[in-house]
């Protein structure tokens, strides 16, 4: 089976049942998607497939057909994407567990909203759990990072 | 690190007793370094100048944190106290954890817990803090917990930067031909001004490290730091933001096994049968290993990827035994009723005669109320997990571990390996709030290890594994009654708690040969130790040995008894009439420090100002760790239920030395709270805990966190930690502001059990 993360191209010998995340840890090594709790219930292991924010560890390998982008593929060129930059400058991430899965989910709806509420932000976020309670400063990222990449910054 | 076999067979005290053997241990611990571990594994360009500091001739600094960065800022804050004497930039240096070693044992943690309150100033720095202090002091075990990581560091570490800048400076004059007193050092270079030359301290490490100094330099002053007491940018932050592989889960070795474990649901069963045939069929999968450990007992699987490991222990066939009178959270609360009439109480201190004010009360100015506090889980989101490599007679660990001293000696007693043949890696944690101080995760890994024919092994839960096999936040019912004086203040309060111990079970688990007796001081922590002016006050608790493993949560007994207590005041006040802030205040008036941040908290949340229909506050205050913080929560009333809107905090822990983190830890404290008393409860049926996953166990999402401000004050004398003292408060304050927007007390947890939130 043939798999694209971060524009590189792998050939698997796996089930095709098995989740994109275990393919991704176990199988390609890639190790910034997080296990959390393997029901799509925490968003620890978000990547975006296409253009959408998706749970890898509830993605069956086999329903995967688009090029699957992780954290690692976000920053290009040595420069941090706005959203990473945004997460710098606010000092999100406290045990930064779940950080590489709320930040391609604020990827997700940046790409698709970019000047979102903090009702849409509410909406987008809150199937990506933080038990260190990084919330407040995960909300003003936000708007920081859509000021950045309205500004082109 | 002593081994248990040479510690006397004596029975380990808590509370008062530990006092008086504790303080001469201490003393003669303190007058005796350990040696450096750093010495060893030395690159060839590289010189140690202490545990703490090593530099390399090419200008590469390392600074060893030996404290787990768990999401508190550890890292960098500890970096930072070594860089301000250094005379470093936090990016000029590179952080590591460094080894398990007796060297950096924690004595800060040790300070805090003794049976004495923090605010009583006339004690000082001895006795036993939170859970692991006794044992920890007694083996000079490392760890990370009781919030007291900063306080323990804030001498040793600036104190080492000083040496090391000193015996720099002195190597400089020794090459220069020039007086000490004529350089300055600034961002890793020593200069001599007159001539205008600099070394590098690269350039002078070799040298430098072989010069002893006479005495030890004086520290600079507050006045004069430029890293500590301002905002810093985290040292984790890069890597944090960018998914690098930096926890237990993410270890990666060459020829690496990946497995998980399924243990007894019945807490201590036993495993009758197993049946691993149809599981060692799948593909990937090379072994089913049987588990027999103090922890638990129950099966590993061994496989080549983890989804398989995981999906071949759904395969196994096995048969748990039964506990004969399986526990049940009806039976727990029964028991915990039930040893108010039987249990002996123990109680740390006594204001007054309170037995004597309440008999000399009427009943129509007396109230009692009764609190329910259910069992709660960690959940932290980076599930347990273990690696371990047993080759050659010597076992190596890679482990998201609060204690590697802990992981070290369990290790040595699994394996019979020497502990100089031991080697513990502490990764950074995927949070740890307590559940990281217990070995279970390290021993299973350990014993599959052993399994593994030289191979590596990962070991990692799955999420319902995690759930279902903590080490819990008691459960707890307290009876409170008080005495209300003819001025509506309370003129004495009583009040008792029946719970587990949560320092009888961890001391048992670590040390299974040491008897433990004598109170438990954590568990009257927020109800004995609060600078009230109460002028009759006792409270008093009953440990009650349950079939349920019980830990260190997310500090610890304030937990508890923050909830209890604070919202009695609020009962006390509404009964005697007076505004819950001014019962505080007029409670908290010989206490500057803690009417400080209560009269910080009133203003921020201009308390006295009315609040429109559907809205409401609620107010706590607790001394906890040595930080005194108030919490004032709003509440709004929605169609769909009750919001949470808005969190105010004041805190003050005497010094903060980095705003930054300090806050960030405050907001995480309340939110943990928060997520606790809205809506998180381990419950028991049939022998086996309910919770399986986020779905049951649920912590706070985006859309329920409030909006939250937090100040920070600095009167108090005496240095506070971060990491816990933002929880106590927040639970009470709620449930207090629910009672002023519903007129309905809420005396049990959590919450969402009779209300709705949104």
């Amino acid at each position: 089976m043939k798999l694209t993360v971060n524009a590189k191209e792998h050939e698997l010998d796996v089930e095709p049942d098995m989740p994109l995340l275990w393919v991704l840890r176990d199988e390609l090594h890639v190790k910034d998607p997080k296990y959390g709790c393997g029901a799509g219930l925490c968003g620890a292991c978000t990547v975006i497939i296409g253009n959408e924010a998706v749970r890898s560890c509830q993605t069956a390998l086999t329903d995967v057909t688009d090029n699957v982008r992780t954290i690692d593929g976000l920053a290009a060129g040595g420069t941090y994407h706005p959203v990473q930059q945004a997460w710098i400058e606010e000092q999100v991430a406290q045990c930064g567990y779940c950080q590489a899965g709320q930040i391609m989910t604020a990827v997700a709806l940046l790409e698709h909203n970019p000047s979102p509420t903090d009702q849409d932000i509410d909406e987008a976020m809150s199937g990506n759990l933080c038990r260190c309670g990084t919330y407040p400063r995960i909300r003003a990222a936000i708007h920081r990072a859509a000021a950045l990449m309205r500004t082109g910054a | 690190m002593a081994s248990l076999g040479k510690i006397a067979r004596r029975t380990f005290l808590f509370g008062t007793a530990a006092l008086a053997g504790g303080a001469a241990f201490g003393y003669w611990k303190y007058g005796q370094p350990f040696a450096n571990p750093l010495t060893k594994g030395l690159a060839e360009n590289e010189a140690s100048f202490n545990a703490y500091i090593k530099i390399a001739t090419d200008n590469h600094i390392t600074v060893i944190v030996p404290r787990a960065e768990m999401g508190q800022g550890v890292s960098t804050t500890l970096a930072a106290l070594v860089a301000e004497e250094l005379d470093v930039g936090l990016d000029q240096i590179q952080v590591e954890h460094g080894p398990a070693a007796a060297a950096y044992y924690n004595r800060a943690a040790i300070s805090e817990g003794a049976p004495v309150p923090r605010f009583d100033e006339g004690f000082t720095a001895e006795g036993v803090r939170g859970a692991m202090g006794v044992i920890a002091k007694f083996l000079g075990l490392q760890f990370t917990g009781g919030s007291s990581s900063t306080i323990d560091g804030f001498d040793p570490m600036r104190q080492a930067g000083a040496m090391a800048r000193e015996m720099l400076k002195q190597a400089a004059a020794n090459r220069l031909g020039v007086s000490v007193s004529e350089l300055t050092t600034e961002r890793g270079s020593v200069r001599h001004a007159a001539t205008g030359k600099t070394l590098t301290y690269g350039e002078l490490a070799l040298d430098a490290a072989k010069i002893e100094l006479s005495a030890l330099p004086p520290l600079r002053q507050r006045s004069e730091w430029r890293l500590l007491g301002q905002p810093q940018k985290r040292v984790d932050m890069a890597a944090k933001v960018t998914g690098a592989p930096i926890y237990g889960i993410d270890v990666d070795l060459p020829d690496m096994l990946h497995a998980t474990i399924r243990m007894s649901p019945y807490p201590g069963g036993a495993l009758k049968a197993l049946d691993g045939a149809a599981a060692l069929k799948m593909r990937g999968v090379s072994k089913v290993v049987r588990i027999e450990s103090p922890f638990g007992n129950g099966f590993g699987v061994i496989a080549d990827n983890t989804w398989r490991a995981m999906q071949a222990a759904d395969a196994v066939t096995v048969e748990w035994e039964k506990p004969a009178e399986p526990v049940s959270t009806q039976s727990i609360f029964a028991a915990l009723d039930a040893a108010f009439d039987t249990a002996s109480p123990f109680h740390l201190r006594t204001l007054g005669d309170p037995e004597r004010a309440l008999a000399e009360t009427p009943a129509e100015r007396q109230i009692e109320a009764s609190y329910r506090l259910p069992h709660l889980a960690h959940a932290t989101m980076e599930p347990m997990n273990a690696t371990a490599l047993f080759k050659n007679g010597r076992l190596t660990i890679w482990a998201p571990t609060q204690a590697p001293g802990v992981v070290k000696m369990i290790a040595e007693r699994i394996s019979g390996v020497q502990a100089d043949k031991i080697e513990i890696n502490t990764t950074s944690l995927g949070g740890g709030f307590g559940r990281r101080l217990e070995a279970d995760y390290c021993d299973y890994a350990i014993r599959l290890a052993m399994e593994a024919d030289g191979r590596p092994v990962k070991v990692t839960w799955s999420r319902e594994e995690d759930m279902t096999h903590g080490f819990y936040r008691p459960a707890a019912i307290g009876r409170y009654r008080a005495a209300i004086g003819a001025d509506g203040m309370p003129l004495a309060i009583t009040g008792s708690i029946a719970s587990q111990s949560v320092i009888t079970d961890m001391v048992g688990r670590i040390a299974p040969l040491l008897p433990i007796a004598g109170p438990d001081n954590t568990m009257l922590d927020g109800a004995y130790n609060q600078p009230y002016a109460i002028p009759n006050h006792r409270i008093d608790a009953r440990k009650v040995p349950l079939p349920v493993p019980v830990g260190s949560w997310r500090s610890v007994g304030y937990s508890i008894n923050a909830v209890m207590q604070e919202c009695f005041l609020d009962e006390v006040a509404a009964k005697g009439g007076i505004d819950p802030l001014e019962l505080r205040r007029r409670l908290l008036k010989d206490s500057p420090a803690a009417l400080g941040v209560l009269e910080k908290v009133a203003s921020m949340a201009d308390w006295t100002k009315p609040l429109p229909e559907g809205r409401a506050r609620g107010l706590a205050y607790t001394l906890s760790f040595g930080t005194h913080v108030a919490e004032v929560v709003e509440i709004a009333e929605t169609a769909d239920g009750i919001k949470v809107e808005q969190v105010w905090c004041a805190a003050d822990p005497g010094v903060v030395l980095d705003p930054g983190i300090f806050e960030a830890q405050m907001m995480s404290g309340i939110i943990f709270g928060l997520s606790a008393a809205i809506s998180q409860e381990v419950t028991f049926a049939d022998g086996m805990v309910e919770q399986q996953n986020f779905s049951d166990f649920a912590p706070l999402r985006m859309n329920q966190a409030p909006a939250i401000t937090v100040e920070i004050l600095q009167q108090s004398p005496f240095m506070g930690g971060a990491g816990e003292p933002g929880t106590p408060p927040s639970m009470p304050a709620l449930m207090n502001a629910v009672f002023a927007l519903t007129g309905q007390r809420m005396r049990e947890l959590p919450l969402g059990k009779t209300l709705s939130f949104v």
